[in-house]
């Protein structure tokens, strides 16, 4: 399987996955109207890694702003990260003083199963 | 310093491509006059969801030629910044519009959080009112009460006004 690599653009992230080490990056500004346009092929990504997904796998979520519409796309790739049987994680990023930010991680740990790690930049 | 200015207007016409430039535009100004970058980011925030609200909205009463233009704007005071946009929309719509503002201006921060989750869990199931979870995103991000108003254009449409408080840290 391929490694997933998307450039950063003005409104949308940049994403680097690596299905040989387990590490899934998304940083930067997700502020796409079309959110589900922007994601299908993470998405589509994800789903295919989940089964076959490295021990540990983390999805590190490096976020300055994202809006609605791609709150909605970051469920569903937390949907997909959570059925992974095996030990995995999301490390969670913020901005020490953006209690915002922080909050949405907690808000997002409340609704799936899967162990969060917070990190401060 | 200046006290009152307006930091950015833009009337027009709202597609994708412009939505873009008038946050790019607004943010850059929003730079250098704003030193706090928690207050910087929560403008930024709801910028972007008033922005995408009314290029969502202006397409749903795109026949209605007179109306397809939209306002923006970003103003501050001593205390606040204001966004305010105004668009036209169906009046059909309104009776929703009117329930769920008054559902976010009815509930406090703990309620507004509990509403936030519930609707984000819930939109998994249907694509639609995409627009519900950004104003409720609004009002938490703002702390404040969401301010609006309907004037109406003619038996099909109104005017529908919109604008978010955002209190500034005084130093």
């Amino acid at each position: 399987m391929d490694a997933l690599l998307i450039k950063a653009t003005e409104d949308t992230p940049h994403i680097s996955f690596d299905p040989s080490t387990g590490v899934l990056e998304i940083s930067g500004r997700s502020l796409p109207e079309d959110a589900a346009g922007f994601y299908k092929p993470v998405l589509d990504w994800l789903k295919q890694y989940a089964p076959a997904a490295k021990v540990g796998s983390a999805l590190a979520m490096k976020l300055e702003y994202f809006n609605t519409a791609s709150s909605k796309v970051i469920l569903d790739i937390f949907n997909i990260i959570e059925k992974i049987t095996l030990d995995k994680k999301v490390i969670w990023y913020f901005d020490k003083d953006d209690e915002d930010m922080q909050e949405a991680g907690e808000e997002f740990s409340e609704i799936v199963n899967i162990p969060f790690e917070y990190k401060t930049y | 310093m200046v006290d009152n200015s307006l930091i950015l207007v833009y009337e027009g016409e709202f597609t994708q491509e412009i939505t873009k430039s008038v946050l790019l535009m607004a943010e850059r100004n929003l730079e250098y006059m704003e030193a706090e970058s928690n207050t910087k980011k929560k403008v930024f925030n709801v910028m972007v969801e008033c922005l995408q609200n009314i290029c969502k909205h202006t397409d749903k009463v795109a026949e209605d030629k007179l109306w397809n233009s939209a306002i923006f704007m970003i103003a501050k005071d001593q205390e606040y910044y204001s966004i305010v946009s105004g668009n036209a929309i169906e009046n059909s719509f309104i009776p929703s519009l009117e329930e769920r503002f008054n559902q976010i201006n009815s509930l406090d921060k703990e309620g507004l959080k509990v509403l936030y989750k519930d609707m984000l869990i819930n939109s998994q199931l249907s694509e639609k009112g995409g627009a519900g979870l950004g104003f409720v995103d609004i009002a938490r991000k703002s702390g404040q009460k969401l301010e609006y108003s309907f004037e109406p254009i003619n038996e099909h449409s109104s005017f529908f006004c919109f604008r978010t408080k955002i209190a500034r840290v005084n130093e």
